[in-house]
């Protein structure tokens, strides 16, 4: 934990994982702990990378990319997972496919207890939802799942959630 | 904002009016995909029975990933007071071939007519322009229709308008309500994999 920045490879990893799995569009909130996927995103000619207000206007955004053909992936942090939570039934009743990808806060390391309350819930809250959910704790296994996650998200149309612990992020990359 | 004399059902029906093969529609939850239904059913329509606030982006990442064919959105003003965020998302990638058009009856139409955030003086059209749509219209008569409809037809650059329309709550046209078969036929009728 705690390394520098550039010795950091497994967003890089995510972001050939999403490639491999030929995501061409990424919504995001912009968040320290997917600074670098979503720079990766950004200078990809092959992505469309959508900032958005609000976490919940990526989960419509994954349903209209579905409907014309494209695979979408949605970045956020924890807090994110609760503006999500009904525009999912759109997901979960039309059975779009829905990648998220979740940086934790509120648990590891925590600083500010404001974030604790919806950090706590996220993964019940998910698993209400019908979301298969995969957590990384370490940096070697956010490959394999990541993979998993692409597979199983557009190859079953369901909705599937990636949790990057905050342990793995490591308090230096998020706080600045 | 000026309270609309505009029928909802003829307005609805001169925008997809000979809506060629490469139009894509996105209603929002309600009348809107009341108005369409009524319209006529076709396969390249996204009905919503819910999802409200998220109509507009569904309308931003099909067009993203279709940017040959033209998407309209179509919905109501309280809908889109729900995703309001969302015509900042959309005023930063600008599709061309995208527009959002909203009925405006400054009323909750669904839930007994209760006032919306427009009936107050909530400005849609000023929203979208300060979000950088590059076309934004207030249509509030025949003439601006007929010129909605026209510009609507040869779509190239993002556009926003507002549809005055009155508070009338014509009877109900369902069209299917199955989220899953309504996915499934619109991408079929744009040639995927169902």
């Amino acid at each position: 934990m705690n390394a520098p920045a550039q010795t950091i490879v497994w967003p890089d990893r995510l972001f050939e994982s999403l490639k491999r799995g030929n995501v061409a569009q990424v919504g995001y909130v912009p968040d320290a702990g997917h600074t670098r996927l979503i720079e990766r995103c950004q200078a990809d000619p092959d992505i469309h990378d959508v900032s958005l207000t609000t976490e919940e206007e990526g989960v419509a955004l994954a349903a209209g990319a579905w409907l014309g053909g494209q695979r979408c992936a949605l970045l956020m942090q924890s807090s994110g997972v609760g503006n999500c939570v009904n525009m999912l039934s759109l997901m979960r009743t039309c059975r779009f496919p829905m990648l998220m990808v979740v940086t934790m806060r509120g648990e590891w390391e925590e600083f500010n207890p404001w974030q604790v309350p919806m950090g706590g819930i996220v993964e019940p809250v998910l698993k209400l939802c019908e979301a298969e959910v995969y957590r990384a704790r370490e940096p070697s296994e956010v490959e394999g799942i990541a993979q998993r996650a692409v597979q199983q998200a557009f190859g079953d149309e369901r909705i599937v959630a990636v949790l990057l612990s905050q342990q793995l992020i490591g308090k230096k990359v998020w706080t600045k | 904002m000026s309270q609309g004399k505009l029928d909802r059902r003829a307005a609805m029906a001169a925008l997809v009016a000979d809506r060629g093969e490469d139009l894509l529609v996105v209603p929002g939850l309600g009348s809107t995909t009341w108005d369409l239904a009524a319209a006529g059913d076709n396969p390249k329509n996204f009905y919503s029975w819910g999802a409200m606030g998220g109509t507009a982006m569904i309308g931003l990442g099909l067009a993203l990933a279709q940017p040959a064919r033209r998407v309209a959105v179509i919905t109501g003003d309280g809908e889109m007071l729900m995703g309001l965020g969302s015509l900042a998302t959309i005023g930063i990638k600008r599709p061309p071939k995208l527009a959002v058009i909203v009925f405006d009856n400054g009323v909750y139409g669904e839930t007994g007519m209760q006032p919306s955030h427009t009936q107050s003086g909530a400005d849609l059209v000023g929203v979208a322009r300060s979000c950088g749509f590059p076309v934004c219209l207030d249509v509030t008569d025949e003439a601006g229709l007929t010129d909605l409809a026209a510009r609507l037809k040869g779509l190239r650059e993002t556009l926003f308008a507002r549809v005055a329309i009155a508070a009338e709550e014509p009877p109900r046209v369902l069209p299917i309500r199955d989220g899953a078969e309504i996915k499934r036929r619109f991408r079929a009728a744009l040639g995927l994999n169902a």
